[in-house]
């Protein structure tokens, strides 16, 4: 068949619907993609406007500009929009746009998931926004310190903007992180293993573990303080067992890793771009991902050093200030292996290259400044001056914002299929790269002379007048540039002319596709032998078109894309993705009403959103269920594979076990903020513990045991060809009794009495929770075994359901008894 | 911070200049081998195996361990000296915070309440514990310690000291609402005439 013939075929298949349809209903990576970018850059421009309006405020000294409290919004909002809102849908963005291409596929492994973390962003950004508009934005600082926001010092509804619009905004982040998790490990080309895989794959698949271990405990945190505001529960309050310092625990164990799962998809961006512009191959392939690996692994270990200044003992400061510097070390060696790697090469001076050089300039300072404020007498001294801001801008613009614009315009002939013809963007260049310094030096002398961050002025004698203006003339300048910026990409984007296919002469596959890409990536599927498939075959593109590869056209009618053995990369599975469809936005806004109701407190509409979105979820499932087994399908080449629904473990095993180990650090962040509690706060321990009797004991017992062997009896059965519809049963009805057990948990306390009772609240409602979702699982793949959607061979379903159910009997246990204990030893 | 007025403050300036010096030259030497990279003679010879060890096992593990390894000893040993332990000599005073005044108290001189502004004897340590009534905020007298906050159900001690009698800005440093830039605080420094006739609720 010929090229153009497959091109026609494919595109009936994987188009999104024409007109603005098409945007609400596309579930296309590379649509959802640019959706992404241009949002957050969207965003970008806001949380700017915001820095800009700071920046006046405190160009003249006593400005009457602003006064404290809408100043307090301004910088809350401007942080909070450039982390939550800005930089990680950006990496978002970048992640869900490149990978699949980056990897061969065709699209990501959850194209419906995708688009509902998209709509989800969309929407809880636009909460947030509309607080900023109304006037009644967080008012806290974007890490939000209870008791400054907890019910009795901000008892406006600008807090609940902030945590209910942000763990809004937190399910995309999770979403995606799923998303890119799965795709990386599973969703490749054939051949393609684990040391092939272009070095972008390895900094993704990092950040994304990174976010499903590093969000949960901000998700929790936030949980906890909207309840203490809510309905009086007080995690946080020194009177009644709470202790302020928890948030700082939880807001700081997400927050430092947040600066790295920042940092690595910037650092992933250098990787591919710098050996390419160097027209060399990256020194120290396994030495860069080893160095993500443990950069990764170390951020988790250094959150206490936002906490020097709290009065944890000195030498328990001194194990984090190790580990604080000691992240330095696989930060010098990517460094280091970069620079090598320009020594290696023959580096040309092209736009891209700029900025790579600007982010080696500041991000090394940052880093340098980084270490000092890690120190911790010295960080006794700047800590909440601007020295710390300023430390904190070289690291994210230099570390992040800098090599995000240089992929930009390595990528920008990619996402537009033009070739750059107006030059603004150098004068931008220059215009950003030194203005930040001047910006951003001068607030670094402030801080060490004794400004404080986040006062709204100063006086005319104070030492840091000259230089806040100094600072002020080089943020506008900046703000220049990066608007110089924007005009240069949309000018170029809109009107340049036709480049040609892989203009960087670079090695990997997103550049084997013609430009702006097909909504399919490519033809059919190549087969990789090398990490720069393009240099070892220059002809690949051509091959490609023609169909050489595998699962060339689309011959069934139907969104395919292979999955692979994680390490190998040898093809397994055919997965038949869904097509387009509204659902992903009918979901995001049904949970969206959740958010709604919980943040203008009527309750009333919280239930009723959660049925909608509960039904919603099961026609979401429903539709990948099949009413036969397909049997092994052609994907070309001779091979012959089962589809992903024919199989144990579908792409949504996978999804599942992440999202299963997300939710695993939750509960564990959960229990670490309970055994806080019991050792740091004051008033413990509780007037009186829970004492259980031996119903509530035995029910969760019998309820659990119930689950996991009637999960595991209806795994047998159904690999004998038999339908499991009583052992389906059992694990309802023990889903139902550890639910049971929970609600006698609340019964037997008082929320609002005690710490100790809050948490034995939320914690049974965590086990109400999760063993409530897999006793609704179990009827779903009950009534999916009743219509025959079930079988030896589809038995994915019934596999996905084990790992929610023992999930939920080991997490209902061991958080009941942990309540129960110390009932039970006194 | 730059102008110390105290042991504390000196000791944590001097660190900040070593490590302004260090950073700068470690700036520098990166820097260099980045343009250099650039120069036109284009690549350099080496194997692939050589320049790994140069570049990965040298200056990426062994370089920064061994400038870290020195900077963490030397930080140790300055945080251990800055920290409040017992001695003879040591004033004791307390320090309450809230939306938006200090509050002193003094051991000396049980009863006596200062408001916005703590005075200490010069020339002797003084060790401030430090609280709070309503929400955080931080204790800091950048010309003479560092800063610890005032977590509400918590005490922190801060060691402080000044070499010569005077008044010394003090503000809270953490976030604490809209009167947070006007939160500040003075430290009297007193020779000790007058701080025995501060003791003595003499008016000072």
């Amino acid at each position: 068949m010929s090229a153009i013939r497959l091109h026609k075929a494919l595109g009936r298949v994987w188009a999104s619907e024409p007109g603005w349809r098409g945007w609400l209903t596309t579930v296309n990576h590379t649509d959802l993609g640019r959706m992404f970018l241009f949002v957050a850059a969207l965003y970008f421009v806001i949380g700017g406007i915001l820095a800009m309006l700071i920046r006046a405020q405190l160009a003249s000294p006593r400005s009457a500009f602003m006064g404290p409290e809408v100043y307090a919004q301004v910088f809350t909002m401007h942080g909070t929009i450039m982390m939550f809102l800005f930089a990680i849908p950006l990496f978002e963005g970048v992640a869900v746009y490149l990978l699949p291409k980056l990897l061969g596929s065709r699209d990501l492994a959850f194209p419906r998931l995708t688009a509902y973390g998209f709509w989800c962003y969309a929407f809880g950004g636009a909460m947030l926004i509309f607080a900023l508009l109304a006037g009644i934005a967080p008012d806290g600082g974007w890490f939000m310190y209870p008791p400054l926001t907890g019910p009795i010092y901000a008892p406006g509804i600008n807090t609940d903007f902030w945590l209910i619009g942000i763990t809004f905004v937190e399910i995309s982040a999770i979403c995606a992180a799923v998303e890119i998790t799965v795709t990386v490990l599973r969703c490749r080309a054939p051949g393609m293993s684990l040391d092939r895989m272009p070095i972008f794959g390895w900094y993704a698949l990092v950040t994304a573990v990174m976010i499903l271990t590093g969000f949960p405990p901000l998700i929790l945190g936030s949980i906890l303080l909207e309840l203490e505001r809510a309905f009086g529960m007080p995690f946080f309050q020194v009177a009644e067992g709470g202790d302020s310092l928890l948030w700082q625990h939880l807001f700081w164990l997400f927050g430092h890793p947040e600066v790295y799962i920042i940092f690595l998809p910037a650092a992933g961006i250098v990787s591919t771009v710098l050996p390419v512009l160097a027209r060399t191959t990256l020194l120290g392939y396994g030495w860069i991902v080893a160095a993500a690996v443990s950069l990764g692994v170390l951020s988790f270990g250094l959150w206490v050093h936002h906490m020097f200044t709290t009065g944890i003992p000195h030498m328990g400061l001194a194990f984090f200030s190790a580990a604080s510097t000691l992240v330095a070390v696989p930060t010098a060696v990517q460094i280091f292996a970069w620079i090598g790697t320009l020594w290696k090469g023959r580096p040309a001076l092209r736009l891209p290259m700029l900025w790579l050089l600007s982010f080696f300039a500041t991000f090394v300072i940052g880093g340098l400044t980084g270490v000092m404020v890690a120190v911790v007498p010295f960080d006794w001294q700047v800590h909440d001056t601007h020295f710390i801001v300023a430390h904190l801008h070289y690291v994210l613009v230099g570390g992040f914002v800098f090599p995000m614009l240089a992929g930009l315009y390595y990528w920008l002939p990619h996402l537009t299929g033009r070739r750059r013809f107006f030059r603004i963007g150098e004068i931008a260049f220059w215009l950003v790269a030194v203005s930040f310094h001047v910006t951003f030096l001068a607030v670094h002398w402030a801080g060490l002379l004794g400004q404080r961050r986040r006062t709204f002025t100063f006086g005319p004698d104070d030492a840091w007048s000259l230089l806040n203006l100094v600072a002020s003339i080089g943020s506008f300048v900046l703000a220049i540039g990066f608007a110089l910026v924007i005009l240069d990409v949309l000018v170029n984007a809109l009107i340049a002319a036709r480049g040609t296919r892989n203009p960087w002469g670079a090695g990997t596959l997103e550049w084997a596709m013609p430009t702006p890409p097909a909504a399919y990536n490519f033809a059919s599927l190549p087969e990789v032998a090398d990490r720069d498939p393009l240099w070892a075959d220059p002809d690949l593109p051509v091959r490609i078109a023609r169909g050489e590869g595998y699962l060339a056209g689309a011959e069934r009618g139907r969104r395919e894309i292979l999955a692979v053995d994680v390490a190998s990369g040898r093809p397994v599975q055919v997965v038949v993705l869904p097509g387009n469809t509204a659902l992903p936005i009918a979901m995001s806004a049904a949970t969206g009403g959740i958010f709604l109701g919980l943040l203008l407190k009527t309750y009333w509409l919280v239930p009723l959103a959660a049925l909608v979105v509960a039904a919603m979820a099961i026609r979401w499932v429903w539709c990948l269920g099949t009413d036969a087994d397909a049997g092994p399908q052609a994907v070309g080449h001779g091979l012959r594979l089962p589809l992903a629904s024919d199989s144990a473990d579908p792409p949504g095993w996978w999804g599942s076990l992440f999202l299963i180990g997300t939710s695993l650090t939750l509960f564990g962040s959960l229990l670490f903020g309970y055994a806080f509690l019991w050792t740091v706060a004051p008033n413990w321990p509780p007037p009186s513990y829970l004492h259980s009797g031996w119903a509530s004991p035995a029910l969760a017992g019998i309820g659990s045991l119930l689950a996991c062997l009637g999960i595991r009896l209806a795994q047998r059965r159904l690999r004998r060809g038999r339908l499991p519809l009583v052992p389906l049963g059992a694990v309802t009805a023990g889903c139902g009794a550890l639910v049971a057990a929970a609600v006698t948990v609340m019964a037997g306390t008082s929320h609002d009495a005690h710490a100790y009772d809050a948490v034995a609240w939320v914690l049974a409602g965590h086990a109400i929770l999760h063993a409530g979702v897999p006793g609704l699982m179990s009827l779903v793949v009950l009534a999916a075994a009743l219509r025959a959607r079930l079988s030896a061979a589809r038995s994915g379903p019934v596999h996905v359901l084990r790992l929610w159910t023992d999930h939920a009997a080991a997490v209902t246990v061991i958080g009941l008894v942990a309540i129960w204990l110390p009932g039970w030893l006194t | 911070m730059l102008d110390p007025a105290g042991p504390a403050a000196e000791t944590i300036a001097r660190l900040w200049w070593i490590m302004l010096a260090g950073g700068g030259a470690i700036f520098v030497l990166v820097m260099a081998l980045l343009l250099l990279a650039f120069r036109e003679s284009g690549a350099e010879a080496g194997a692939g195996a050589r320049r790994e060890r140069v570049w990965i096992l040298g200056l990426g593990l062994g370089f920064p361990l061994t400038v870290l390894a020195a900077l963490l000893a030397s930080a140790l040993w300055v945080g251990e000296r800055l920290l409040p332990r017992p001695a003879p000599e040591v004033v004791g005073v307390g320090a309450v915070a809230r939306q938006w005044d200090w509050r002193f108290t003094y051991d000396d001189a049980p009863g006596r309440v200062t408001r916005g502004v703590l005075h200490i004897p010069a020339g002797r340590p003084v060790d401030v514990r430090i609280t709070t009534e309503d929400v955080i905020h931080s204790f800091w007298a950048p010309r003479l310690a560092g800063k610890i906050d005032a977590i509400p159900g918590h005490v922190n001690v801060l060691r402080l000291e000044a070499w010569a009698p005077g008044d010394y800005a003090g503000a809270s440093s953490e976030y604490n609402g809209p009167g947070y830039l006007g939160h500040g605080f003075i430290v009297r420094a007193h020779d000790p005439e007058a701080w025995r006739a501060f003791l003595a609720d003499a008016p000072t």
